[in-house]
């Protein structure tokens, strides 16, 4: 019986402090493990790791216009746009210059990058300098991005790229780790630095936490606004890069579901809508749980169609037990 | 009437009390914010709870207005016992609320806010015309000069305390809970709101009254019952002695509330010319600022006092005239700019600008400073620096409780003034401008910002103070400037300072 209730106590404990992703985690395990015998194996947890790293990578930089009390919903269009001209651009310095691989590479990549970040440029110049909406920016830049996309390319496929490209970022390893998880990590460490221990980090928190309050500080508020977008833009576009040379083609296609996939990451994450609240670690686990329920809603053969309607609830489901915790919080002793 | 009651005054002494509370207990995780506390309200009486900051009094009122709920106790009204589900309940009961952190939507009118909920329909259609007469009726009977379809969040905060208030009046009343009602208005609003309450209290409404102004207490309390740190101290009349009062409170005694500072004013830090702005709420003033001195800056509510500071600093636009800071010309640098060369700005409204709710004591404070070589090498965070700093400047402010990594959101008000503070002296300031530094400050921690603000002065940095509490005009000044409808009214120094003079200012312009 007491037994009974300190175990109910320190599950509420935990609650509170940690939110509803460990809990959501530990479900979705159990029930998939349950589901299917080849869930909880160390090759599909690999697996899910792997496929999990561009949601992870696009989630870190939603993460940042969250925090500023934004949100980007052109994260979907920066991937393909990074897709179509990286692409563009490797299959025509490898067409032009057959032997140089590695340069054609680079170029590609550059090229795509630049692509993806210039997106998030534009709409941290309009949601700083011009004060539009983070809403109507990103929805407005979605539209011009993926439409410049199909432009390009004609709706069709993009080839011609060296097999280099795809065999080293896309199927590669390095000692055993595959090369998308690897400079996922990297990336990780890199902004768990920026966003902990520099002061942009504290910046971003500081704008979304109270504008004006930052700006009395002596806070450049625009600027910082400004990099948030430059930063998700950024980090969209290093997951487009990956994904391409996962595809092997470059695609205007893909991408659609991250706006809604990276937001519900961080939402689950118990980052705020509202901004100024928020973690790195959360917001990667977010995203790792998503791709936890993707892989096992595929081995259940659960299908694609149902899989949405499974995410937008989750997503829903996870707010509605954020305000509960909320709740919580008032009551509980501590 | 009954003989054995003691007589206040009030027609209604002997009624039986309209609402009891009987061992309220409350516990946030890690802080007991009341215990077992006991409390009634009789009909016609203002009943003052007492304290200091973070003694539980919001946490009463709170429960009282339904917005939270008791771990244990009864709540009687009128005789019966109730559970308060909600705010809404309990305005259905008629018990009305003023908090201390205002719950107004930014992005509606002030006809809109003042009936949020209560909007009158006719088939579902709102009746716009009726709400917007009603908004004007009662804005009209409180005397406070708001336009009902003014939005919001263009409002300054004592414009929005009004609204509060207002909001407070529209419907039956039988309780009206008032938490700091006045911590941002002048003299004028103050005045008119307590004949209000004088009104109301003629009906027979029971009011809870928060306040940390003894004059306050002294004018309209009936009863005063004095809370220290969650338990209930003792209800004694309003005809207690101050000293008495104080030390039920702090549990000490407090000899006295205003330091003696001695001013030794140098050069001019700060120079005000011709100044005008954009928006029209500062026309042509001219002051200036010394080091080694306080200056105040006085008037009623929107005479533009706290504009001139903010247009200094870089907040407003400027369009006219110009300013010097420390010899140089800074005419419409952004605060950033004017933060590095030593210009501080502390606003009036700690929830709106000055802090973040949400985020730790610790990055609240250093927040002004994090560019500085004290808390970054670069643009990396010394994080164990900050630490240090932050916390030895939360201790030298008294925070209460003292965890600096707890969110600013949990501490009662007067601490989170505190933080607001101590966000000042991360830096080197050679102009500190307070506005309305003591907003919801208990008068021990009041007393130990004073001696502050005086140790500032007498180390030799520029000090203007805005404020709309006259005795602290009074006694910390060596000069004021009155301002009036956007201009100055008046420089008075030394003698020439006293209550008469500066409220004469305050109401008629300057003959010029
Ligand atoms: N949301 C909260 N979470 C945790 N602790 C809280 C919260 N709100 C208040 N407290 C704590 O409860 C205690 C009582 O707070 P309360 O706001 O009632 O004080 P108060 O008497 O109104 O003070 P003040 O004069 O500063 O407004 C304080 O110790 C405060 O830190
Ligand atoms: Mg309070």
């Amino acid at each position: 019986m007491t037994a009974n209730r300190t175990a109910t106590h320190w599950a509420q404990l935990a609650f509170v402090r940690l939110g509803v992703l460990p809990f959501l985690l530990m479900i979705a395990m159990i029930v998939f493990t349950l589901m299917s015998d080849n869930f909880l194996t160390g090759r599909n947890m690999l697996n899910v790791v792997r496929q999990s790293t561009y949601l992870t990578l696009v989630s870190m930089g939603q993460m940042f216009a969250l925090l500023t009390g934004g949100f980007d919903l052109s994260v979907g269009t920066i991937l393909a746009l990074t897709s179509v001209v990286g692409a563009s651009a490797m299959a025509g310095a490898y067409a032009a210059m057959p032997d140089a691989v590695a340069l054609s590479i680079l170029i590609g990549i550059l090229a795509g990058i630049a692509a993806g970040t210039a997106i998030g440029a534009v709409n941290g110049i309009g949601v700083s300098v011009f004060n539009v909406s983070p809403f109507m920016m990103s929805l407005g830049m979605a539209s011009v991005g993926f439409g410049i996309a199909l432009y390009l390319t004609g709706g069709v496929p993009v080839y011609g790229m060296p097999m280099q490209f795809g065999d080293t970022f896309g199927f590669g390893s390095l000692l055993g780790v595959p090369t998308p998880i690897l400079v996922t990590v990297i990336l990780i460490a890199i902004l768990y630095f920026v966003v902990n221990w520099t002061r942009l980090g504290r910046y971003f928190y500081a704008v979304g936490g109270n504008i004006k309050a930052a700006r009395l500080s002596g806070i450049n508020t625009k600027l910082t606004l400004f990099l948030a977008y430059v930063l998700c833009g950024a980090m969209a576009s290093i997951s487009g890069i990956l994904l391409t040379a996962r595809l092997d083609t470059g695609e205007a296609n893909i991408g659609a579901s991250m706006p809604l996939e990276s937001i519900a990451a961080c939402v689950i994450a118990g980052v705020s809508l509202r901004g100024g609240v928020g973690r790195l670690e959360s917001v990667v686990m977010g995203a790792l749980f998503i791709g936890l329920v993707q892989n096992g809603m595929n081995l259940a053969r659960i299908e694609s169609y149902l899989q949405t309607v499974v995410i937008g609830a989750l997503l829903i489901l996870a707010v509605v037990a954020d305000q509960f915790r909320l709740r919580y919080i008032a009551n509980l002793r501590d | 009437m009954n003989s054995d009651v003691q007589d206040s005054g009030s027609p209604f002494v002997g009624d039986p009390p309209l609402l009891k509370l009987e061992r309220i207990t409350k516990r946030y995780p890690g802080v007991l914010a009341l215990d077992q506390v006991d409390f009634d309200l009789r009909p016609g009486e203002v009943h003052v709870l007492f304290g200091e900051n973070g003694a539980g009094k919001s946490t009463i009122i709170s429960i009282i207005a339904g917005a939270l709920r008791p771990d244990a106790g009864r709540i009687e009204f009128r005789g019966r016992q109730i559970a308060l589900a909600s705010v809404h309940h309990a305005r259905s009961l008629g018990i009305s609320a003023v908090f201390q952190e205002f719950s107004l939507v930014p992005q509606l009118t002030v006809e809109q806010n003042l009936f949020l909920g209560a909007e009158e329909t006719s088939w579902g259609r709102l009746n716009k015309s009726a709400l917007h007469e009603n908004a004007a009726e009662i804005l009209k009977r409180l005397g406070f000069p708001l336009r009902p379809t003014q939005r919001v969040e263009y409002l300054s905060r004592a414009e929005q305390q009004m609204v509060e208030i207002a909001k407070a009046f529209r419907s039956d009343l039988s309780v009206l809970i008032l938490d700091e009602p006045t911590a941002s208005l002048t003299h004028r609003e103050t005045e008119q709101l307590f004949a209000l309450i004088e009104q109301v209290k003629a009906q027979g409404v029971g009011i809870v009254y928060i306040t940390h102004r003894m004059s306050e207490i002294r004018h309209i309390g009936d009863r005063i019952t004095v809370l220290r740190d969650g338990r209930y101290v003792a209800t004694v009349d309003s005809e207690t002695a101050e000293d008495e009062l104080v030390r039920l409170m702090t549990g000490r005694v407090i000899d006295q509330i205003f330091p003696h500072i001695s001013y030794r004013p140098g050069e001019a830090m700060l120079e005000v010319e011709n100044l005008t702005t954009e928006d029209g709420t500062v026309t042509g003033v001219s002051m200036n600022v010394r080091r080694g001195e306080i200056v105040g800056l006085a008037g009623l509510v929107g005479c533009g006092k706290s504009e001139v500071a903010r247009a200094c600093f870089g907040l407003i636009p400027v369009s006219g005239g110009r300013t010097l800071f420390n010899g140089e010309e800074t005419t419409g640098l952004p605060p950033r700019q004017m933060l590095d060369r030593g210009f501080f700005y502390v606003p009036p409204d700690r929830r709106g600008e000055g802090l973040l709710m949400m985020r730790s004591v610790r990055e609240n404070i250093a927040l002004p400073a994090l560019s500085l070589p004290d808390f970054s090498r670069g643009s990396v965070l010394r994080r164990h620096a900050e630490s240090a700093r932050t916390a030895a400047l939360a201790e030298r402010l008294n925070l209460q409780p003292l965890r600096v990594e707890r969110e600013v959101d949990h501490f009662s008000g007067g601490n989170q003034q505190k933080v607001l503070l101590a966000k000042s002296l991360t830096r080197d300031v050679e102009l500190f401008v307070f506005d309305e530094p003591t907003v919801g400050v208990d008068v021990g921690t009041r007393a130990a910002i004073y001696e502050f603000i005086r140790d500032l002065c007498e180390s030799g940095a520029a000090i203007l103070l805005i404020s709309s509490d006259l005795p602290e005009i009074l006694h910390l000044t060596n000069r004021v400037y009155v301002m009036c409808r956007g201009s100055l009214a008046a420089e008075l120094s030394g003698e020439e300072i006293s209550q008469e003079s500066v409220l004469r200012h305050c109401f008629e312009r300057k003959a010029a």
